[in-house]
């Protein structure tokens, strides 16, 4: 982590414990993403492979403002929130390589994780269409009368998407309990949000449909949990959804091919001075939250988490090739077409 | 027996199913306050109050995804598209979300909904109102694709669907919604899957499902008049086809013509030849003969249409070229 935060010293407004929770969590996702990044490299996974490094705030953030019952959805890049809410980072990795302990038995791949004890409902392929599901998700729960509500994360490509407009009017025709948090790295794959709309302000979108709509620091964790738990809090009174903006940035290219010619390597350093990780650990140390042994011992503990979790997907088997035909439908003696 | 509409057969269905299990709900553009476009909900609004019959504005994307993450979390979605011409704006929630969800998050999601509403062609509609996708959702593997023919077989059909644990796509028509037909009063469910025949023969198979059953009982009827015994087949549903009962009726007659109202270019009608051939090659006596749209967009003026869709007449032409008549 390049530069040093030139911040004076930060006040802590939370408990031990959520810091601790913060920096271990977004420390596991770093090193995690590193190591995947590095195998993708020698092909141990192959596909897509969407990295979130530098994003790591936008999860572990609204995780800590959450409930256990609350749902969760995203995009394809989507290893970060599951490992955040808990997922063994072995069944990740193992399913990034496909092998059969993987999240989804190797069936989804980098892109769609899932994991149902977790509220965890994936892991999405097509920009933007886990928006509306998103909404049904939060819809179910109002329907059923209860007080979660569904978290849907998105990029800033997503926004351009009609899925996404079509989704946002009706969460708030239907006041359905739903924060929609936008991603904003600042590109879609490769196309800056500039060269993608006029409207480059990208929460005023939800002002259209009337929706209390807010950009928020996506490389501060405090201000993620912060903006996420108004945002619950307005949604489980029944008041309906939030839209989120969380600025925030990815160091790494779009997916795993990605030559970056779109951004200068001054902007990503410039990113890398507000890092979210070194910006909770300063705000750790000024205040004394953690002793340095503490902190060295969480280090320790990623550091062999992401060890264990390569040698748990290495070892695991691969999958029956003829489970493919497991898990299309729920009727067992479906008759497929088998020539 | 008592006599309903097809919309009416429908409308108890859905009612039936909703009364039974909170989680089933309807929604849809003009659904509730306007008692459905075609009247097919009239008065559920009603009896179940706007939390469970629900309008939506013009955005079938949108609502198609609603419904499948409701399905997601526990819910078991009617989500009625006006008609299915207006479904391909929400083509991707059916295709890349409800179909594959169950597979690609590796058994922990099912997606227990239903789309329905109507297919084909429904008078002068001019061409973006008047396609049939039936091939294209039976081409998808995770959908169910049901096309009911009659009052009877919509209400069993619609029934199981709404109970059905995996996503279904169910198929009406507008020319059908008025259509009369035997219903009995207590309660009764049919399988996804199971074709009926629907007038016994033995000297040629005509294999039909959905509205283009008219056109196949109608030119079985006009045959019977020349002494030629028709066997006809609703396949009921077209994922999955029951190929057994097309082959089983085959082995018997030795001939068949498929009517079905899509283009023909990878067609139903051409998956129930390809079938044919490789499992009752030694059976028949002519090659098997389709009848469908032809291979344009329907246009406006009635004789544009009468050049364009499957009818008695060409039903007819068919089952004499295979009888080489």
């Amino acid at each position: 982590m390049a530069k040093k935060s030139t911040a004076t010293k930060a006040k802590a407004k939370y408990s031990k414990e959520t810091y601790a929770y913060w920096y271990e969590s977004m420390l596991l996702m770093r090193r995690f993403e590193e190591k995947a990044g590095q195998l993708y490299g020698q092909q141990k996974i192959r596909g897509f492979c969407h990295l979130y490094i530098g994003q790591e705030a936008c999860a572990s953030g609204a995780i800590t403002a959450l409930t256990k019952d609350d749902k969760w959805i995203t995009a394809y890049r989507d290893h970060a929130h599951p490992l955040g809410l808990g997922t063994d980072p072995g069944a990740v990795m193992a399913e990034l390589f496909g092998k059969v302990t993987g999240t989804t038995k190797g069936k989804g791949g980098s892109m769609h994780i899932f994991d149902k004890e977790r509220n965890f409902m994936g892991g999405h392929g097509i920009v933007g269409a886990q928006v509306p599901m998103g909404l049904g998700i939060g819809f179910a729960e109002k329907y059923q009368g209860t007080k979660n509500l569904c978290i849907c994360h998105m990029g800033d490509g997503a926004v351009r998407q009609g899925a996404v407009h079509e989704a946002l009017n009706l969460a708030m025709l239907y006041k359905t309990p739903v924060i929609f948090v936008i991603e904003n790295n600042g590109y879609a794959m490769g196309t800056s949000v500039a060269r993608t709309s006029n409207v480059t302000e990208l929460y005023t979108i939800g002002e259209a449909y009337d929706m209390p709509s807010f950009p928020v620091d996506g490389m501060s964790v405090e201000a993620v949990h912060e903006a996420v738990a108004e945002a619950a809090e307005r949604a489980r009174k029944g008041d309906g959804p939030t839209l989120l903006e969380f600025r925030t940035y990815r160091y790494k290219g779009h997916s795993m091919s990605d030559p970056q010619k779109y951004r200068t390597r001054e902007e990503v350093e410039e990113y890398k001075g507000r890092d979210p990780i070194e910006q909770v650990k300063k705000t750790i140390m000024d205040n004394k939250i953690l002793t340095e042994d503490e902190i060295t011992a969480i280090d320790k503990k990623v550091k062999k988490q992401v060890e264990d979790a390569v040698k748990f997907a290495e070892e695991s088997p691969w999958p029956d090739g003829q489970d493919a035909f497991k898990d299309v439908y729920k009727q067992e003696d479906y008759p497929f077409v088998m020539e | 027996m008592r006599v309903i509409q097809y919309r009416e057969a429908l409308r108890e269905a859905m009612s039936e199913e909703m009364r039974r299990d909170k989680n089933v709900f309807l929604m849809g553009e003009e659904v509730a306050e306007y008692n459905g476009a075609y009247k097919v909900s009239q008065g559920m609004l009603d009896e179940f109050g706007p939390d469970r019959v629900i309008d939506t504005p013009i955005a079938e994307l949108g609502f198609a995804g609603l419904g499948v993450g409701a399905a997601m979390n526990g819910l078991r979605p009617i989500i009625e598209f006006m008609t299915f011409n207006f479904s391909l704006v929400a083509i991707d929630q059916i295709v890349n979300s409800a179909a594959k969800m169950l597979a690609m998050s590796g058994g922990a999601y099912n997606v227990p909904i239903v789309f329905r509403g109507a297919t084909g062609n429904a008078g002068q509609l001019g061409a973006t109102h008047s396609s049939n996708f039936e091939n294209w959702f039976a081409n998808t593997p995770g959908l169910k694709v049901v096309v009911p023919s009659n009052p009877y077989d919509a209400k069993g059909l619609l029934k199981a669907s709404i109970r059905d644990n995996d996503p279904v796509i169910y198929m009406e028509s507008e020319l059908m919604y008025g259509d009369k037909g035997e219903v009995p009063e207590a309660e009764y469910l049919l399988p996804i899957g199971v074709a009926d025949i629907k007038r016994k023969g033995k000297d040629v198979t005509i294999v039909s499902f959905g509205k283009m059953m008219k056109v196949a009982l109608e030119a079985a009827e006009e045959l019977a008049k020349d002494g030629i015994e028709a066997e006809v087949i609703d396949l009921r549903t077209v994922r999955p086809i029951d190929y057994a009962a097309v082959v089983e009726s085959v082995k018997k007659t030795n001939r068949c013509v498929v009517v079905e109202e899509a283009n023909p270019l990878a067609a139903i009608s051409s998956e129930i030849t390809y079938h044919l051939q490789r499992n009752a090659f030694d059976y028949l006596d002519a090659p098997v003969i389709r009848v469908n749209s032809m291979d344009i967009p329907l246009s406006y003026a009635p004789t544009y249409i009468d050049a364009t869709l499957p009818n008695v007449k060409r039903t007819l032409d068919a089952v004499k070229q295979v009888m080489y008549k």
